[in-house]
């Protein structure tokens, strides 16, 4: 016990890096933890219409930016006969479609699909100093007149533009106001009015989801800076609630512009799908490619049972060495299980039971030939090869498929226990052999139990690196000194 | 017990607070703390072979049954043939037979036939049967090759055939660090088919280091004291050469250099204290049979400041102190305290 520090930081650091590295994973590929988990996709398209002249012509559309509440998992762009792009600069992408020539009434479309996600954040970019406005008389009076009488009932950013909102909104009431907006529309109204008083602010084009909704226009809404981060204002009615509003366009110049064209327009339709979040993983991220979903399907499905097994290792430990429980052939256990994971568990149980029963008859009259350990179980291998193919067949013949199931059994495995079983039968007596069966037996089911959890086999495959706290644990119990439970019963004369 | 709703509970699981109180040793704790802490892994094949444990104590002058012949290969059975057919008793086991398995008990002749101990006639043909049995793996663990041993029969001292059913009984002597700590006489019974292994039902009799008398006895996790198939009173046993007996069990420390192991021990009537086999895995049934816990004197042991001490201070030393009834002579007391205040000045 000298080494105890070292050994239990070990087991602390074993355990934290699994806990960690599949926190990591989950965090940067989006990996759910929980294999139902479902998240909210929308598939946004966009529309662009417009009349070619003839000549060369190019589209430009402003895509929307990276923002926190959503995140994009793919785009695409339909649109044939012209060429296309994507171009970012600092703050702004822009959809990009070109082509030599082209007559008459053209539609392209553009559509991306992004996944509702609250968790998502994206640091918003600070706005700088708001720009100094000029304006015509008599608005530079009407602005200035409607300023004083709202900034003195205003604490910060964000009342003051709730307050211009709330004077918007009943238009007739100020003259000031009423002045302004025949000149301005209300969003440019708002933000000028709040950099005028020195509160950077911009008017922005937000899209409205809302499922099934088709030709939506972008709506014009005011953002305001308040220190922290941008609020969205309708500077008719407020503080408006941005769950469901996709920002679109955060900047000049316009969201749509044609060169070679005219009467352009471009109209938004969308739909929402309740997708299971595993289909949902972020594939593209950099060391994605570490994980086993980069395999080929095949092997993808082979690990999902390997990863299982220091599952069923676990079990088998907590059952030998807390509770005590006696099993023929240590880990035997759990490959009995991962057979049942291919049988389900009863027909597993009643074949398992059967193959064993034959086999121990086989076997009592293989003893009387006093055989070579090698060769008594090398005919056990084949002895259980008949047994299954000759279930297999009756059990098809009788019309019952799950019969077959039965060749998922490890027949090496099954050879070994049934010989242990047979030399526990004559050594120590068919009560032994109960014992131990039985117990090898609900061990099996137990650790099958736990490896046929939905939520056990995603964690398994989607997050590997949790065997390092699997293992863990393990460790931990490899050290425990403490009474089984069964010795409990065991030494329960001492009670007196 | 007081509690009359738990009663039933009471009886059949006991609180672990409470068997820590009792310092009983459990599986997990023997393996770790002892087995794996006191026994070097290179020693175990030491006593797994019973062949090397019986030519490492006989050159260490441990009383054993006299070896008469090792068999290794298939045609020296025709060579010891000759000498075989002259014995009138011997014993035939597997040098790494586990629980039992493979001994052929030869008791007496009848003509050219051999006698069991169950009184069945065999042939010379069987008996060489049975070695070639053994030889080719039959009774060892894992069917490895094996190698016959024949050596003298063991003839159950008469003081202790009305305790014993069939087969002999043998005494098992836990030594810690070459400290006799814990005794058990195990007497086979009907029920466990003349094998002398408790959890088949026979009968283990826990022995008081300092004396060697019953302290208690169990059958099947079960208190009794009348032994099931002759119904000798169990708590009036008192094993004779009981110090003999220690002494040969503390030597195995020497011998073996296995810090935690059980010795396995038969009395001759003619020769005395004749050491069988030992383990380096012993069972923890003899804390039942006791009905006291090892790890206290465990903990004793590991505690002492020199354990330096000659085979014969160590015994004392036991003796006196893991000692539960007192001793039948004023004077042997004096002299074990004697002997164990000695090494210590």
């Amino acid at each position: 016990m000298s080494r105890r520090g070292p050994f239990l930081f070990f087991v602390v650091l074993l355990f934290l890096l699994g806990i960690g590295t599949a926190y990591y994973r989950h965090e940067s590929y989006y990996i759910p933890f929980l294999p139902g988990a479902q998240q909210t996709v929308w598939q946004v398209e966009a529309r662009v219409e417009y009349v070619a002249d003839g000549g060369p012509t190019q589209v430009f559309l402003t895509l929307p930016p990276e923002q926190s509440g959503f995140r994009l998992i793919g785009e695409s762009s339909a649109s044939s006969g012209f060429g296309f792009e994507i171009t970012a600069d600092s703050h702004q992408r822009r959809a990009h479609w070109t082509r030599r020539s082209a007559v008459g009434q053209q539609v392209l479309f553009y559509q991306l699909d992004f996944v509702q996600d609250p968790t998502h954040e994206v640091e918003p970019a600070a706005a700088g100093e708001p720009e100094t406005q000029t304006w015509d008389e008599p608005y530079q009076t009407a602005a200035y007149q409607l300023l004083q009488s709202v900034l003195p009932i205003s604490a910060d950013a964000e009342s003051l533009a709730q307050q211009l909102a709330f004077e918007m909104s009943r238009r007739g009431a100020n003259q000031n106001l009423s002045l302004l907006l025949d000149r301005y529309r209300p969003p440019v109204l708002m933000a000028s009015l709040l950099n005028a008083a020195g509160v950077p602010a911009r008017t922005v084009q937000v899209l409205e989801l809302q499922d099934g909704r088709r030709r939506q226009d972008l709506r014009e809404l005011v953002q305001v800076w308040d220190e922290h981060s941008w609020r969205l204002f309708d500077p008719l009615r407020g503080q408006v609630d941005d769950e469901n509003l996709l920002l679109w366009q955060t900047a000049s110049p316009a969201v749509l512009e044609v060169l070679g064209g005219s009467r352009s327009r471009v109209t938004f339709s969308m739909i929402s799908q309740t997708r299971p979040a595993s289909t949902l993983i972020d594939q593209n991220q950099p060391g994605f490619a570490l994980s086993l979903y980069s395999l080929p399907v095949a092997e993808q499905g082979m690990f999902k049972m390997i990863m299982l097994l220091p599952v069923g290792a676990l079990v088998v430990v907590v059952m030998r060495i807390l509770v005590g429980l006696k099993t023929s052939g240590t880990f035997m256990p759990v490959l009995i299980a991962l057979a049942f994971l291919q049988t389900e568990l009863v027909p597993g149980v009643v074949s398992f039971l059967i193959v064993v029963a034959i086999g121990l008859m086989i076997r009592s009259y293989l003893s009387s030939l006093n055989l070579l350990l090698v060769a008594r179980i090398a005919t056990l291998v084949v002895v259980v090869i008949g047994i299954i193919t000759v279930f297999s067949v009756l059990s098809y013949q009788a019309g019952l498929m799950e019969g077959l199931t039965i060749t998922f059994f490890p027949m090496i495995i099954l050879a070994w226990t049934i010989e242990r079983m047979s030399i526990t039968w004559e050594e120590q007596g068919p009560r032994e052999v109960l014992v131990a069966g039985g117990g090898s037996l609900l061990v099996a089911v137990l650790a099958f139990l736990v490896m046929d959890q939905t939520v056990t086999r995603h964690l398994a495959f989607n997050f590997p690196e949790l065997n390092l706290c699997v293992l863990a644990v393990i460790l931990l119990l490899g050290r425990y000194t403490g009474y089984r439970l069964l010795e409990l019963h065991r030494f329960a004369v001492f009670a007196r | 017990m007081s509690d009359p709703t738990n009663k039933t509970f009471g009886r059949s699981w006991i609180s672990p607070w409470r068997l820590a109180r009792c310092g009983v040793l459990g599986m997990n704790r023997r393996n770790i703390a002892y087995i794996a802490r006191y026994n070097p892994r290179d020693r175990y094949p030491l006593v797994d072979d019973k062949l090397r444990t019986k030519l490492v104590a006989q050159k260490a002058r441990l009383n054993v049954p006299k070896l008469l012949h090792v068999v290794r290969t298939q045609h020296e059975i025709e060579v010891i043939e000759r000498d075989v057919a002259n014995l009138d008793e011997f014993v035939i086991k597997p040098a790494q037979g586990s629980g039992g398995k493979g001994i052929l008990v030869i008791v007496g002749r009848d003509g050219d036939d051999f006698v069991k101990s169950s009184g069945a006639r065999i042939s010379l043909n069987d008996v060489k049967r049975h070695v070639t049995n053994i030889l080719s793996g039959l009774h060892s663990l894992g069917g490895k090759q094996d190698v016959a041993i024949i050596e003298t029969l063991v003839k159950v001292a008469p003081l202790f055939a009305r305790y014993s059913h069939e087969g002999v009984p043998d005494i098992r002597i836990i030594v810690f660090r070459g400290y006799p700590v814990m005794g058990m006489l195990r007497l086979a019974t009907h029920a466990s088919d003349g094998k002398a292994n408790l959890h088949q039902g026979a009968v283990g009799v826990g022995l008081d280091i300092g004396t060697g008398r019953a302290v208690a006895a169990v059958q099947n996790n079960r208190l009794i004291h009348l032994h099931p198939d002759t119904g000798a009173d169990l708590h009036e046993i008192e094993v004779p050469n009981w110090r003999q007996i220690l002494l040969l069990a503390a030597r195995c420390y020497e011998v073996t250099g296995l810090g935690y192991m059980g010795c396995d021990m038969v009395i001759d009537e003619t020769q005395g204290p004749l050491l069988l086999e030992m383990n380096a895995r012993p069972g923890l049934a003899i804390q039942i049979a006791n009905n006291a816990g090892l790890v206290p004197r465990l903990r004793h042991i590991e505690q002492l400041e020199d354990y330096y001490v000659t085979v014969e201070d160590r015994v004392d030393y036991s003796m006196a102190t893991f000692r539960h009834f007192p001793a039948a002579r004023q004077a042997e007391l004096e002299f074990v305290e004697d002997g164990a205040a000695a090494p210590r000045t």
